[in-house]
Protein backbone atom coordinates (compact mmCIF):
# COMPACT_ATOMS: atom_id res chain seq x y z
CA UNK A 1 0.00 0.00 0.00
CA UNK A 2 1.60 3.25 -1.30
CA UNK A 3 0.65 6.44 0.04
CA UNK A 4 -1.63 7.29 -3.40
CA UNK A 5 -3.18 4.05 -2.26
CA UNK A 6 -3.92 5.26 1.79
CA UNK A 7 -4.96 8.82 0.03
CA UNK A 8 -7.61 7.48 -1.69
CA UNK A 9 -8.95 4.76 0.30
CA UNK A 10 -8.74 5.99 3.80
CA UNK A 11 -8.10 9.83 4.13
CA UNK A 12 -10.86 10.61 0.84
CA UNK A 13 -13.74 8.47 2.56
CA UNK A 14 -13.18 10.18 6.18
CA UNK A 15 -13.01 13.62 4.65
CA UNK A 16 -16.08 12.44 2.86
CA UNK A 17 -17.94 11.31 5.73
CA UNK A 18 -17.34 14.27 7.75
CA UNK A 19 -18.57 16.07 5.24
CA UNK A 20 -22.08 14.32 5.01
CA UNK A 21 -22.07 14.78 8.97
CA UNK A 22 -22.20 18.73 8.77
CA UNK A 23 -24.36 18.94 5.86
CA UNK A 24 -26.88 17.02 7.99
CA UNK A 25 -26.17 20.05 10.43
CA UNK A 26 -26.52 22.10 7.95
CA UNK A 27 -30.16 21.30 7.08
CA UNK A 28 -31.39 20.51 10.94
CA UNK A 29 -29.72 23.56 12.75
CA UNK A 30 -32.32 25.30 14.63
CA UNK A 31 -30.95 28.91 14.10
CA UNK A 32 -29.03 30.35 11.03
CA UNK A 33 -26.02 30.62 13.47
CA UNK A 34 -26.04 27.06 13.44
CA UNK A 35 -25.79 27.18 9.64
CA UNK A 36 -23.36 29.69 9.57
CA UNK A 37 -21.18 27.72 11.00
CA UNK A 38 -21.97 24.34 9.20
CA UNK A 39 -21.24 26.66 6.19
CA UNK A 40 -17.64 27.73 7.85
CA UNK A 41 -16.84 24.33 8.40
CA UNK A 42 -17.71 22.60 5.02
CA UNK A 43 -15.08 24.90 3.13
CA UNK A 44 -12.62 24.39 5.78
CA UNK A 45 -13.34 20.70 5.12
CA UNK A 46 -13.22 21.81 1.04
CA UNK A 47 -9.66 23.39 1.76
CA UNK A 48 -8.22 20.30 3.13
CA UNK A 49 -9.95 17.82 0.21
CA UNK A 50 -8.18 20.23 -1.89
CA UNK A 51 -4.61 19.57 -0.48
CA UNK A 52 -5.21 16.16 -0.76
CA UNK A 53 -6.19 15.90 -4.27
CA UNK A 54 -3.56 18.07 -5.19
CA UNK A 55 -1.16 15.03 -3.62
CA UNK A 56 -3.28 12.63 -5.57
CA UNK A 57 -3.37 14.50 -8.90
CA UNK A 58 0.40 15.28 -8.71
CA UNK A 59 -0.78 19.20 -9.62
CA UNK A 60 0.51 21.55 -6.79
CA UNK A 61 -1.39 24.22 -8.87
CA UNK A 62 -4.66 23.53 -6.84
CA UNK A 63 -3.33 24.56 -3.84
CA UNK A 64 -4.27 28.55 -4.61
CA UNK A 65 -7.75 27.25 -4.93
CA UNK A 66 -7.72 26.68 -1.42
CA UNK A 67 -6.11 30.58 -0.29
CA UNK A 68 -8.84 31.71 -2.38
CA UNK A 69 -11.36 29.18 -0.84
CA UNK A 70 -9.53 30.22 2.84
CA UNK A 71 -10.66 34.12 2.10
CA UNK A 72 -13.98 33.56 1.00
CA UNK A 73 -14.55 31.73 3.48
CA UNK A 74 -13.44 34.09 6.44
CA UNK A 75 -15.01 37.22 4.14
CA UNK A 76 -18.66 34.77 4.65
CA UNK A 77 -18.94 34.59 8.06
CA UNK A 78 -17.64 37.97 9.28
CA UNK A 79 -20.73 39.23 6.56
CA UNK A 80 -23.28 37.20 8.04
CA UNK A 81 -22.42 38.05 11.33
CA UNK A 82 -22.20 41.81 10.75
CA UNK A 83 -25.37 41.25 9.05
CA UNK A 84 -27.74 39.46 11.29
CA UNK A 85 -26.78 41.61 14.23
CA UNK A 86 -27.93 44.75 11.83
CA UNK A 87 -31.19 43.10 11.05
CA UNK A 88 -31.92 42.05 14.60
CA UNK A 89 -31.34 45.63 16.00
CA UNK A 90 -33.30 47.26 12.80
CA UNK A 91 -36.61 45.29 14.01
CA UNK B 1 10.92 8.56 5.76
CA UNK B 2 9.03 11.25 3.95
CA UNK B 3 5.98 8.61 3.12
CA UNK B 4 5.76 7.71 7.07
CA UNK B 5 5.38 11.47 7.41
CA UNK B 6 3.00 12.05 5.23
CA UNK B 7 1.02 8.82 6.74
CA UNK B 8 1.07 10.33 9.96
CA UNK B 9 0.20 13.88 9.16
CA UNK B 10 -2.65 12.93 6.43
CA UNK B 11 -4.42 10.76 9.07
CA UNK B 12 -4.31 12.59 12.31
CA UNK B 13 -5.73 15.56 9.92
CA UNK B 14 -8.48 13.62 8.36
CA UNK B 15 -9.37 12.24 12.31
CA UNK B 16 -9.20 15.71 13.49
CA UNK B 17 -11.49 16.81 10.83
CA UNK B 18 -13.74 13.77 11.23
CA UNK B 19 -14.01 14.69 15.16
CA UNK B 20 -15.11 18.51 14.08
CA UNK B 21 -17.40 17.05 11.71
CA UNK B 22 -19.05 14.86 14.60
CA UNK B 23 -18.94 17.36 17.11
CA UNK B 24 -20.72 19.78 15.23
CA UNK B 25 -23.67 17.18 15.05
CA UNK B 26 -23.44 16.43 18.25
CA UNK B 27 -22.87 19.19 20.82
CA UNK B 28 -26.08 20.45 22.08
CA UNK B 29 -25.34 24.03 22.35
CA UNK B 30 -23.96 26.93 19.64
CA UNK B 31 -21.26 28.33 21.75
CA UNK B 32 -20.19 24.42 21.89
CA UNK B 33 -20.36 23.99 18.12
CA UNK B 34 -18.02 27.13 17.33
CA UNK B 35 -15.47 26.07 19.96
CA UNK B 36 -15.19 22.82 18.64
CA UNK B 37 -15.28 23.82 14.81
CA UNK B 38 -11.93 26.50 15.65
CA UNK B 39 -9.95 24.26 17.24
CA UNK B 40 -10.16 20.99 15.79
CA UNK B 41 -10.95 22.04 12.12
CA UNK B 42 -8.19 24.56 11.94
CA UNK B 43 -6.13 21.68 13.55
CA UNK B 44 -6.82 19.31 11.21
CA UNK B 45 -6.83 21.72 7.94
CA UNK B 46 -3.38 22.59 8.93
CA UNK B 47 -1.97 18.98 9.15
CA UNK B 48 -3.69 18.03 6.04
CA UNK B 49 -1.95 21.03 4.26
CA UNK B 50 1.43 20.17 6.21
CA UNK B 51 1.01 16.60 4.49
CA UNK B 52 0.84 18.00 0.75
CA UNK B 53 4.20 19.95 1.59
CA UNK B 54 5.74 17.26 3.36
CA UNK B 55 4.60 15.23 -0.11
CA UNK B 56 5.50 17.79 -2.61
CA UNK B 57 9.10 19.00 -0.87
CA UNK B 58 9.35 21.97 -3.00
CA UNK B 59 10.28 25.73 -2.41
CA UNK B 60 7.28 27.04 -3.65
CA UNK B 61 4.62 24.89 -2.79
CA UNK B 62 6.27 25.33 0.76
CA UNK B 63 5.55 28.60 0.94
CA UNK B 64 1.85 28.69 -0.32
CA UNK B 65 1.18 26.07 2.23
CA UNK B 66 2.63 27.94 4.95
CA UNK B 67 0.42 31.48 3.47
CA UNK B 68 -2.73 29.28 3.84
CA UNK B 69 -2.08 27.78 7.07
CA UNK B 70 -0.98 30.91 8.81
CA UNK B 71 -4.92 32.88 7.06
CA UNK B 72 -6.33 30.09 8.41
CA UNK B 73 -4.71 30.52 12.14
CA UNK B 74 -5.47 34.08 12.10
CA UNK B 75 -8.85 34.44 10.70
CA UNK B 76 -10.87 30.91 12.40
CA UNK B 77 -10.36 32.68 16.08
CA UNK B 78 -11.32 35.89 14.96
CA UNK B 79 -14.41 34.89 12.72
CA UNK B 80 -15.66 32.28 15.65
CA UNK B 81 -15.90 35.30 17.71
CA UNK B 82 -17.95 37.57 15.21
CA UNK B 83 -20.14 34.85 14.99
CA UNK B 84 -20.15 34.07 18.92
CA UNK B 85 -21.08 37.06 19.54
CA UNK B 86 -23.70 38.01 16.80
CA UNK B 87 -25.20 34.70 18.75
CA UNK B 88 -25.19 36.04 21.86
CA UNK B 89 -26.93 38.99 20.93
CA UNK B 90 -29.89 37.79 18.50
CA UNK B 91 -30.94 36.28 22.20
CA UNK B 92 -30.08 32.39 21.59
CA UNK B 93 -29.73 30.72 24.98
CA UNK B 94 -27.06 28.69 26.96
CA UNK B 95 -27.10 24.87 27.30
CA UNK B 96 -28.80 24.32 30.26
CA UNK B 97 -26.08 22.85 32.13
CA UNK B 98 -23.63 25.69 31.01
CA UNK B 99 -24.33 28.11 34.12
CA UNK B 100 -21.65 30.60 33.66
CA UNK B 101 -22.79 33.47 31.37
CA UNK B 102 -20.40 36.58 32.51
CA UNK B 103 -21.81 39.11 30.49
CA UNK B 104 -25.71 38.15 32.06
CA UNK B 105 -27.33 41.42 33.34
CA UNK B 106 -24.15 43.73 32.75
CA UNK B 107 -24.57 44.52 28.79
CA UNK B 108 -26.86 46.87 27.27
CA UNK B 109 -27.73 44.89 23.52
CA UNK B 110 -28.84 48.09 21.98
CA UNK B 111 -25.51 50.40 22.47
CA UNK B 112 -23.00 47.71 23.08
CA UNK B 113 -21.53 49.26 26.62
CA UNK B 114 -19.93 47.14 29.22
CA UNK B 115 -21.77 48.13 32.18
CA UNK B 116 -19.42 47.99 34.86
CA UNK B 117 -19.80 48.79 38.61
CA UNK B 118 -18.29 52.37 38.22
CA UNK B 119 -20.32 52.94 35.32
CA UNK B 120 -23.64 52.29 37.39
CA UNK B 121 -22.89 54.32 40.17
CA UNK B 122 -22.11 57.42 38.29
CA UNK B 123 -25.21 56.94 36.06
CA UNK B 124 -26.91 56.91 39.57
CA UNK B 125 -25.36 60.25 41.05
CA UNK B 126 -26.36 61.45 37.58
CA UNK B 127 -30.16 60.70 38.07
CA UNK B 128 -29.73 61.51 41.58
CA UNK B 129 -28.71 64.83 40.51
CA UNK B 130 -31.46 65.17 37.78
CA UNK B 131 -33.82 64.96 40.14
Amino acid sequence: MNVHDFLYYIILPILSVSSLLVFVRFFKGPSIIDRVVALDLLITIGIGIIAIYSILSDKPTFLDISLVLALIAFLGSVAFAYYLEKRNKNE
Amino acid sequence: MNDILVYITSGLGALFVLLAAIGTLRMPDQYLRISVNTKAATLGVGLLLTAAALFFLDLSVTTRVIAVIIFIFITAPVSAHLIGRTSYFIGNKLWENSYIDDLKGKYNKSTHELKGINQREDNEEETEEKS
